[in-house]
């Protein structure tokens, strides 16, 4: 458990596993790690921002998520983003919404 | 006495009501492939277990002559393992390396799976091992027709036994079935049962090494298109449930992909029965397989090399409703999307939309 936020001992996410022989994860190097973290920022903010919503690194251990009017929420991976996403949006955050769906095209194709 | 892996891979055995899941575990039991195997199964009664028993180690447990370890489960799944696995640590039973569950003919065996993943204790010490469904020839396919509890568990297996054909005079009914069970899981390994097989290291064996070849066949990936349903003979419940192939030619970016099935999953994981693939990610050399039931992935894999050395990511899904265009088109626009590096496009997008 972490003593300064109290969350007990996180749940493997399969985007984070675990290195183990075959497994495939990029959790394994201090760099590869936070470097990932940030890619996963980035990532995720580009989605999020058609919700109105961020994410920010958090010590390396946890991901802030927040909107713009300020509601923030500490999530621990990204098995805990949509939901919480969800929550604070009070939206459904759904992939195959086809408004979302012409809203990244646009974004990836400029 | 084997010795007790980090992670015990938990197997599950599942079928419907009368599909022989009972006589293929009897039949296992006896066998000495099954000795560092611990087996929950519901009631000691319907295996008639007797004359292999060696030692009652309570009321749940029994010993085997095999050296198998099997309990009755009473209440919670999640109790009778963790019971298990204490046991297995203080030395009051044998030291197993794997369990099997025997799930009821009625159950989702998707629940199953997902303690495994949220029990505080169990996430631990065990892992998902291999899901092995049986289906009855003879019935099979009215049960597919009539019980979405069926369809499920077929369309979740990772191997398929497929039992009684011996019994089953319909030829073309058998193939009917068979055609059918293409069509909503391509690449699960299908195995007709007889008298001696299959044997517990063909349903139970390495999964992890089989997880990782299972993908690839000799024409170069096990999940091949599935073949497509003749409409005439559709019923509305199981044309709900459909398979098919998303292929990418160019390296795919592994953090947007997360994001995108983490999205996807969260909203969707009840319809999404099956994901399984191998990618081509941007900065590997070698595949990464992905492999996910429902809400729940396995951590993915490296395999060794490129089935025919040809790069190309290919994802199979088995969904239960969802729009496969839809799917695809959600699929190229988010988890394609942080692949600046590989393809540079302009970027101002974003901003000029957040603006």
């Amino acid at each position: 458990m972490c003593s300064l936020c109290g969350v007990i001992g996180g749940n493997e996410h399969w985007t984070d596993a675990v290195a183990r022989p075959g497994v495939f994860t990029r959790n394994v190097e201090r760099l590869d790690r936070r470097r990932e973290r940030a890619r996963r920022v980035s990532a995720a903010n580009s989605v999020l921002s058609a919700f109105g919503m961020s994410v920010s690194d958090w010590q390396g251990s946890a991901f802030v998520l927040a909107t713009r009017t300020g509601k923030s929420e500490m999530i621990e991976d990204l098995g805990h983003l949509w939901p919480a996403a969800e929550r604070l949006s009070g939206r459904v955050c759904d992939p195959l919404d086809p408004q979302l769906i012409s809203c990244m095209e646009e974004a990836n194709h400029g | 006495m084997a010795e007790m892996p980090a992670f015990t891979p938990v197997h599950l055995l599942t079928g419907f009501l009368g599909s022989g899941k009972t006589t293929l575990l009897k039949r296992l039991l006896a066998a000495p492939a099954l000795a560092d195997t611990a087996v929950l199964i519901n009631e000691f009664g319907e295996i008639g277990l007797d004359h292999h028993l060696v030692e009652r180690i309570d009321d749940t447990m029994v010993l085997l002559q095999s050296g198998c370890v099997c309990c009755t489960v009473r209440g919670e799944l999640a109790d009778a393992l963790r019971e298990l696995h204490s046991k297995r640590d203080r030395g009051l039973v044998p030291s197993f390396t794997r369990v099997i569950i025997e799930s009821t003919g009625l159950a989702d065996p998707f629940p199953v799976l997902s303690t495994l993943k949220s029990d505080p204790v169990l996430r631990h010490h065990f892992r998902a091992g291999t899901v092995v469904t049986t289906v009855d020839a003879v019935n099979g396919l009215a049960q597919l027709d009539t019980y979405v509890e069926s369809t499920r568990q077929a369309a979740i297996a990772d191997r398929l036994v497929i039992t009684k054909a011996d019994l089953c005079e319909d030829k073309a009914g058998l193939s009917r079935l068979l055609s059918r069970l293409t069509e909503f899981n391509p690449d699960a390994q299908r195995i007709m049962a007889g008298s001696d097989d299959p044997d517990a290291d063909a349903l139970f064996g390495d999964d992890v090494a089989q997880r990782a070849t299972k993908l690839q066949s000799p024409s170069g990936f096990y999940c091949d298109t599935p073949t497509l349903r003749v409409t005439a003979e559709g019923v509305a419940l199981h044309t709900a449930i459909s398979s098919f192939v998303i292929t990418v030619d160019r390296p795919i970016d592994w953090t947007g992909f997360g994001i995108w099935l983490t999205m996807l999953l969260n909203r969707h994981g009840e319809r999404v029965l099956r994901v399984k693939g191998i990618l081509d990610l941007v900065g590997e050399d070698r595949p990464v397989a992905v492999h996910g039931v429902q809400h729940l992935v396995h951590p993915p894999v490296h395999l060794d090399a490129w089935p025919l050395g040809e790069r190309v990511s290919r994802l199979v899904f088995i969904v239960d409703g969802l729009d496969a265009n839809l799917l695809k088109r959600s699929f190229n626009a988010f988890a394609l999307a942080g692949n600046s590096d590989a393809r540079p496009q302009p970027e101002a997008a974003a901003q000029i939309r957040n603006a």
